[in-house]
């Protein structure tokens, strides 16, 4: 019998074992259902706040942004034009947030026993897109409601990017978070400039304003940000308004795969001895 | 039997100290040498031998140098070792938790690892979704589990609490449970930390029976990390001692326990008795007496089972006080304690004064092997209340030899097995 287990000092640079994570395939749906079915335990509510939280967000929305601030809605319905944009950006927030975190919440197990790392930041990603489905419930509940009060919405044939567009969301939020998180086992500082980074992400992306309060030759500037077109595609897809273009939508998903690319390497490199820098 | 572990040149470099100051700098100086000099990594050669009662120069220290060894299938594999000589670090490595800094390891078949019990089990979730996640985590497939299911829950023997969760269990039984997975994990080689030292006696029995089928039974290949010689001796059939990140036996059993703990006692004879006073003291306690000095009468730590054992104790007063009492407590070579003395009220001292004590251990009937001392000095009693002024744990250590006389010949080994107590016995023929 061959040996079938080495474990040497370091792995080259892109060595990166997907097999390995494919047999680990059970712990991931391990993961995801914990995440899912620990959120709301021993809470009154419990998966109500799936809504709950989207809807006051909306509301606060409503007041500050639609009431005090009379920012544009592209002439949607408020409830409409908000939620939007809270569906997809709470997910790429949410998956942010918690993949950057990976290696710091989870140093209890991951000193005691190996598994691909990798397994818990895709396991956050995907369960947070349960949680993102349900929000989009809401949204489909909300839209329905305006279509039969006799409100235009003209969705269009885009609507079928809508896959492509959660993927791209999830894509650069892994991407992302699996990069911080992997420098944070050293520099903790990375730690808090980023949960101040990700607050003000959200006003350099088309969610409480639409892209078409900016002049036309400026629009170029806020699409650097590759969250942009993803949520002006969404916008416009499902309720015809809002800018479309497949220039931006390429640089952006172009930008998901670079980005996700260097974070799996970087990360694959970092998981191997964080333990000592943690 | 062919090797199912070879470990070749394994060494592991820790830095210490404040991990998180000047480690950019450090960074960028390693990424400059390796990659615009195209040199070695600086930092690898410097570096030192993990020992932690001398403070070092270097922030570099090797907690394992050059490890090299070979483990057969089915073999149970001792690692012992004091506190800090790499025991813990040797399983990191092997269970891939960290990377070693030189060196290979390869294995035939999967390695799995307890290096803690209930690994990844979540409070909120219940006993039997607990299984499934901790059976995940530990490399296992969902249909894996769900086959052994009912033995894992027979083995743990909480069945009765499988549906509720884990954060309402007793903490034996969380350890229960989690033995009881990693029991079934069937791998061809299990790494086990101590883990065993959790649990009740009754538990403890039924685990260390559930390695034994393991490595005889199945002809798997355990390595066994442990403090507790019993423990060791009962379950292991090689060992290997690791003294500051190097081998230092490698072998059976019985003598590897036997090199381990001589060379415990050693260590005693290469500091000075002053910082052995010094590195004994537990800290915390008022010192209005203090030890100064403690050392054996003829400066001799070999005795006879018939010899009296005779401590020099010197003190110095830090403030007046009257009435006071010595207590001790002898622990055996394996740390266990095993008879102690309460002291009268010996002797007063004045401020500033230095007294020293003459104490005689008479009839002690101790057989032979090594043992060690622990002293307080003190005042008052169980019944007035008392407060101990000074408190020094294992600061010296003495060996008993044999028997000095004709008539006991026979009585020339002694085996840790036997007790520590030799018995006064008459025998008549009636």
């Amino acid at each position: 019998m061959e040996y079938t287990t080495v474990i040497k000092p370091k792995n080259r640079l892109f060595e990166v074992d997907f097999k390995e994570i494919w047999q680990y395939r059970d712990l991931f749906s391990m993961f995801v259902k914990k995440d899912i079915i620990t959120q709301y335990k021993q809470t009154i509510l419990g998966p109500a706040w799936f809504f709950i939280q989207p809807a006051l967000t909306t509301i606060m929305y409503m007041v500050v942004f639609g009431g005090i601030a009379k920012i544009s809605t592209d002439g949607l319905p408020q409830p409409m034009f908000y939620l939007a944009g809270i569906v997809c950006w709470q997910y790429f927030a949410d998956c942010l947030n918690k993949t950057s975190a990976t290696f710091t919440t989870n140093q209890h197990i991951f000193g005691k026993v190996y598994f691909p790392r990798m397994i818990v930041p895709l396991a956050t990603v995907t369960s947070n897109l349960v949680r993102m489905g349900i929000q989009f419930l809401l949204f489909i509940v909300v839209y329905i409601f305006y279509v039969l009060s006799g409100v235009v919405i003209a969705p269009n044939i885009y609507i079928l990017l809508l896959p492509l567009l959660v993927l791209m969301l999830a894509g650069l939020s892994l991407g992302f978070g699996v990069i911080i998180s992997s420098l944070t086992t050293k520099y903790r500082d990375l730690t808090i400039l980023f949960t101040f980074i990700v607050q003000l992400w959200m006003y350099a992306t088309p969610v409480i304003y639409p892209l078409s309060t900016m002049p036309t030759d400026k629009q170029w500037i806020m699409g650097i940000n590759p969250v942009t077109s993803i949520i002006e595609t969404f916008k416009f897809g499902m309720m015809g308004v809002g800018t479309f273009s497949w220039g931006m939508l390429a640089y952006s998903f172009a930008f998901m795969v670079l980005l996700l690319g260097i974070g799996i390497v970087v990360f694959n490199k970092v998981q191997r001895s964080f333990m000592d820098t943690v | 039997m062919p090797t199912a572990i070879k470990f070749e040149n394994i060494s592991k470099q820790y830095r210490l100290g404040l991990v998180s100051t000047r480690t950019l700098s450090h960074d960028l100086k390693r990424w400059y040498t390796m990659n615009i000099l195209g040199k070695e990594d600086p930092y690898l050669k410097i570096g030192e031998v993990n020992d932690r009662a001398h403070k070092g120069t270097s922030e570099y220290v090797w907690a394992l140098k050059d490890i090299n060894f070979e483990v057969k299938q089915g073999d149970v594999l001792g690692i012992i070792g004091k506190n800090g000589a790499g025991k813990s670090t040797l399983l990191k490595i092997l269970s891939k938790v960290t990377t070693p800094t030189t060196g290979i390891i390869k294995a035939r078949g999967r390695i799995a690892s307890l290096l803690e019990v209930g690994t990844g089990f979540h409070p909120e979730m219940t006993g039997c979704e607990n299984i499934y996640m901790n059976g995940a985590i530990m490399g296992m497939t969902k249909a894996e589990i769900t086959r052994k299911l009912d033995e894992i829950v027979d083995f743990s023997g909480v069945e009765r609490y499988l549906d509720t969760p884990v954060k309402r269990y007793s903490s034996g039984m969380t350890v229960r449970l989690g033995f009881a997975i990693a029991a079934h994990l069937d791998p061809e080689i299990l790494v086990v930390d101590e883990v065993l030292a959790v649990g009740d006696a009754e538990f403890q029995k039924k685990a260390i029976g559930k390695m034994q089928d393991v490595s005889k039974g199945e002809g798997r290949t355990v390595l066994f990390v442990s403090h507790n010689m019993g423990a060791v001796r009962n379950l292991c059939t090689k060992s290997i001692v690791l003294v500051d990140g190097k081998i230092a036996f490698e072998g059976k059993t019985e003598p590897g326990i036997s090199f381990y703990l001589n060379n415990k006692l050693e260590s005693y004879n290469l500091i000075s008795k002053e910082a052995l006073v010094a590195k004994s003291r537990i800290k915390g306690y008022a010192l209005d007496v203090k030890f100064l000095d403690v050392g054996f009468e003829q400066n001799n730590e070999s005795f006879y089972t018939n010899d009296e054992i005779t401590l020099i104790c010197k003190f110095i007063g830090n403030r007046k006080t009257e009435n006071i009492r010595i207590n001790g407590t002898i622990f055996n070579n394996e740390e266990q304690p095993i008879g102690g003395w309460f002291g009268n009220d010996l002797f007063d001292i004045n401020e500033n004064e230095e007294k020293t004590i003459r104490l005689c251990l008479k009839n002690h009937k101790l057989a032979i092997g090594g043992y060690l001392v622990s002293l307080s000095v003190g005042k008052g009693n169980f019944a007035e209340g008392m407060v101990d002024f000074d408190v020094l744990h294992q600061v010296t250590k003495f060996n008993i030899i044999g028997f000095d006389s004709k008539d006991l010949v026979g009585y020339t080994v002694w085996n840790n097995r036997w007790g520590n107590v030799l018995f006064d016995v008459d025998y008549h023929s009636i």
